[in-house]
């Protein structure tokens, strides 16, 4: 056998002397740190933060659409919440979410690293991050912007008189930070992977990363590029995209678009790759077809780059391009499929428990299912006239983005607790919140479907009254959703203190990153870890554990 | 037990208001539908598929009964399985989307056409017969009605649930939509681009009429002129029958039934003059110049409005011989000696008679300089 440390069993473990948190106090030790773990850490904080800030706009949204009148804000504080809670949710938690948070912590130790390939861009990566968000902050703290979270011209070049400059500057910093983060997995993913960690031994969770990061490092440039023409155009009028200078106002969508699409793919990517790994753990089995996982994971990437004027089916772009984004749409929908059902199969003669990551990856599979599948309604041609830009697309993003990707974030996030923090949550309490957050989340959201076929517009302060019992199961629906996400914030701190000590090795799971103790040393492992057996082998961990002499690490 | 009246209330309403579907009240809604429901029966059936193996494989596998997995590997037939069905689902999908858009979107060739100008925070409707109206559009039924729509400032998007239609409203670029109404009522005009500020009021209805009601409607409500008659008064102002007179020798291109005519250019490529054609020909002269003509037109970006472009475009659609074009000029030749106190398009009916007189022959080729 290799030279892993066996660290004691949960029953009779203790918390380790040494380990990341302790090693080193006081601001310095944190702010200055170039340890992944403590950079994760980092993000988790802030990244928690901005999505309260992003979820309490959403909440004062909810509560204006409770009826039919602009009541409760004005016109211009409505469409500042909804530009805000946009900016806010998808670029200062969405996209630095799993990859950032939970990615940052477990890819270096599941690769079987000391770090990632480059720590100092790692927490340069943090920096830029919070210096866009400090723009933003600014800029909502000086009253807000309004051009909607996708910036678009001529509206946000030539007729608002908001903070659109500070805006754009702050998402403009902190792409580069996303940059930074993608940077360094494809690095460390390609570089520094244990002795006998071979590409095909590598826990699905690296894959998605490393899909996601692709997408990252070729897409998010092209974001920068826009926004810098939006700020020109702003300034001194070059006349990119103003048709009375000859400009071309599509062309903004065309490369928003480049970018924000495979954005989407940013977001759920990693999310997919967190499911993968608690449906193994809890089912007790290898991922059903980890091959075409694996793949499937990439095609999404590739595709992904290939459909972006899905968005733009109504806006007068030719028939025959739109005959093309609409069958690549179509292909890039097959993967998802088979990820689902490879999942599914997972399952099929497992040996399975419901402790509360594998509830959120249940309900991750019910709404990321319902998002995909409404996402081929707006991929077909004829269907997305009548759909697009209504509460049917915000439904369907909702149930893509929140749905997926924040259940799946929220099941990273319990899974991966132990380890981060060497302690466990209260396990009824966060199979309360699993549960009150998928019933909150189909109340809130289910009723936009067919709101949004009825026609209710999207970013209506106003709508006409006979939306108003949809809107109203929307807003109650949103209460269940945020006792369900704030119940986290009360048990998580909690635990800290009083939680029941994790042991290395809670879930009985498989990755490199339960081989070493909870929370981990700083360089994660005490010797280098050798890789000899496949990912997801829970034959060889019994084996290991029946043979194991216990000792204290 | 006992339900709040509020609720009641809500529930009586929103189940009186077509509770799941807008009204189908154009020759298309009933094909969207359809499809629809079509969507909706495959996302039931992958749905149910989903949920069948994960709640029945959770029940049979849970630990308590089933305390040992047992390891596969995976299987390369149920891959291809769950590969090939939802892409022969899809693929279903993308051709019947496919065959809507193009039946949506290709515009029929006999249509009643209507022009549409949005602007912050206001729909513009300009008939052909001289009826203008903001906020409201009405059509008559069983009538095929195509829109010719621009913006004046920025993105903002047309959109009639009930006839399950929408498109973009772009600055700078004429957008077409066309629909048939089968049902007279009033239905919902949405803006559902974000505009800015009063997004959600840049609302409107749109009344389908029987055709005699319209009729009715449309005598009533005509502004006097019809927007070829003002595009008439606004070409002779602007001048351009100076070099548009369609004489053999004139240095502008005949226009007399230029409209849906291919055009050879200058750079030898072709290509059909329509609404957005001329528009650009207006504004931007230079860039698509006709073959045998030199690139002298000035540009008149800036000078006339959207209304006014609309008009000119009206004008030239409607023109099928150059007679009073000529008649225009040769009236203004006659009155260049009492031209100093010249009314431009003083709102006379006839414009054949009052053409401006700076338009004359002996000073033809500067219409930058024609006064507003």
């Amino acid at each position: 056998m290799s030279t892993i440390v066996t660290l004691p069993d949960q029953e009779t473990a203790q918390l380790p002397k040494l380990n990341y948190l302790n090693n080193g106090y006081g601001l310095k030790s944190w702010l200055l740190t170039g340890d992944h773990k403590r950079i994760a850490m980092l993000y988790l904080f802030s990244i928690t933060f901005f999505f309260f800030i992003g979820g309490a706009f959403a909440g004062l949204i909810r509560l204006e659409l409770l009826t039919p009148l602009p009541d409760l804000v004005a016109s211009d504080t409505y469409n500042k919440l909804f530009t805000m809670h946009g900016v806010i949710m998808i670029f200062l938690f969405l996209v630095p979410s799993v990859p950032a948070t939970v990615g940052n912590f477990v890819i270096p130790i599941m690769v079987g690293a000391k770090d990632l390939a480059f720590p100092k861009i790692n927490l340069l990566s943090w920096y830029l991050y919070i210096a866009g968000a400090c723009f933003l902050v600014f800029s909502l703290i000086n009253g807000g912007v309004d051009t909607g979270w996708t910036f678009t011209t001529p509206l946000s070049t030539h007729y608002l008189n908001t903070h659109v400059m500070t805006a754009a500057m702050g998402v403009f910093i902190a792409g580069f930070s996303s940059i930074f983060t993608g940077l360094n997995f494809i690095v460390t993913i390609h570089r520094m992977r244990c002795p006998g960690m071979t590409w095909f031994r590598l826990p699905l969770f690296c894959w998605s990363n490393y899909a996601a990061s692709i997408l990252m490092v070729l897409g998010t440039p092209v974001l920068a590029i826009t926004l810098v023409l939006v700020m020109l155009e702003r300034t001194i009028g070059i006349g990119v995209f103003d048709p009375t200078k000859g400009g071309d106002p599509l062309l903004f969508q065309h490369l928003f678009w480049f970018y924000s699409h495979p954005a989407v793919y940013i977001m759920i990517l990693p999310g997919m790759g967190v499911i993968s790994e608690v449906i193994s753990t809890f089912a007790r089995k290898r991922v059903f077809g980890y091959t075409a996982v694996a793949f499937s994971s990439v095609a999404i990437a590739v595709f992904g780059f290939f459909v972006w004027a899905h968005h733009m089916f109504i806006m007068g772009v030719s028939n025959y391009s739109a005959l093309v984004f609409s069958l690549l749409t179509m292909l890039v929908a097959v993967p998802s499929a088979i990820k689902i059902f490879n999942w599914a199969a997972t399952l099929y003669k497992g040996s399975i428990t419901f402790e509360t990551p594998m509830l959120y990856a249940f309900g991750f599979m019910g709404l990321f299912t319902i998002g995909g599948l409404t996402g081929v309604f707006l991929g077909s041609l004829g269907m997305d006239i009548h759909l697009t830009e209504t509460y049917f697309i915000v439904a369907h993003f909702h149930f893509v983005m929140v749905g997926g990707m924040l259940m799946a974030y929220l099941s990273g996030v319990h899974f991966w607790w132990p380890k981060m923090t060497g302690r466990m949550y209260p396990e009824s309490m966060s199979q309360l919140s699993a549960v009150t957050t998928f019933i909150g989340f189909i109340l809130t959201f289910f009723p936009q479907f067919i709101v949004g076929y009825l026609g209710m517009p999207r970013r209506y302060h106003a709508y006409p009254p006979e939306f108003q019992v949809l809107n109203v199961l929307s807003t109650a629906g949103a209460t269940v959703l945020g006792i369900g996400y704030l119940l986290p914030m009360l048990y998580m701190p909690w635990s800290l203190k009083y939680g029941k000590i994790a042991g290395s090795n809670p879930w009985q799971a498989t990755g490199l990153e339960w081989e070493t103790q909870s929370p981990p040393l700083t360089e994660n492992f005490v010797d280098i870890p050798i890789m000899d057996h496949e990912a997801y082998d829970y034959e060889w961990l019994a084996h290991k554990t029946a043979h194991e002499v216990t000792t204290v690490g | 037990m006992h339900i709040s009246p509020v609720l009641w209330q809500f529930l009586v309403r929103w189940l009186t208001n077509s509770a799941l579907f807008p009204p189908e009240a154009s020759a298309i809604s009933p094909y969207m539908d359809a499809f629809y429901f079509f969507l909706c029966a495959i996302s039931a059936v992958g749905l149910i598929a989903v949920g069948i193996l994960v709640f029945g494989f959770s029940i049979m596998y849970r630990k308590e009964k089933n305390p040992v997995a047992t390891h596969i590997e995976g299987s390369t037939l149920l891959e291809a399985t769950w590969t090939i069905i939802p892409l022969a689902l899809f693929m279903i999908c993308f051709v019947w989307g496919a065959l809507l858009y193009f039946r949506i979107y290709d515009p029929p060739t006999n249509a009643m056409n209507i022009y549409i100008v949005g602007k912050q925070w206001m729909w513009k409707a300009e008939h052909p017969g001289g009826q203008h109206e903001i906020d409201s559009l009405h059509i008559p039924i069983n009538r095929q009605v195509q829109l010719t729509m621009i913006s004046m400032d920025v993105f903002h998007s047309f959109s009639i649930p009930a006839f399950r239609v929408k498109r973009e409203v772009i600055p700078g670029r004429y957008s077409t939509v066309w629909f048939e109404a089968t049902a007279t009522g009033t239905y919902h005009l949405f803006c559902t681009q974000y505009c800015g500020t009063d997004h959600s009021a840049m609302i409107g209805e749109i009344v389908a009429m029987t055709p005699e009601d319209y009729q009715k409607w449309a005598s009533g409500s005509t502004s006097g002129a019809s927007l070829a008659q003002n595009g008439e008064r606004l070409f002779a102002s602007l001048g351009c029958n100076s070099c548009h007179s369609g004489a053999a020798t004139a240095r502008g291109p005949n226009l007399a039934q230029v409209y849906g005519s291919q055009l050879q250019l200058a750079d030898g490529s072709t290509v059909t003059a329509n609404d957005a054609f001329l528009r650009e020909s207006i504004l931007n002269p230079s860039t698509r110049v006709t073959a045998g003509y030199a690139p002298i037109m000035p540009t008149y970006q800036g000078q006339v409005s959207e209304e006014g472009l609309i008009d000119l475009v009206e004008y030239i659609k409607n023109l099928n011989s150059n007679y009073r074009i000529q008649q225009t000029l040769t009236t203004s030749q006659l009155s260049t000696g009492q031209a100093g106190a010249s009314t431009s398009g003083s709102g006379s009916n006839s414009p054949a008679m009052s053409g401006p007189a700076k338009a004359g022959r002996t000073a033809p080729s500067v219409p930058g300089t024609v006064n507003q």
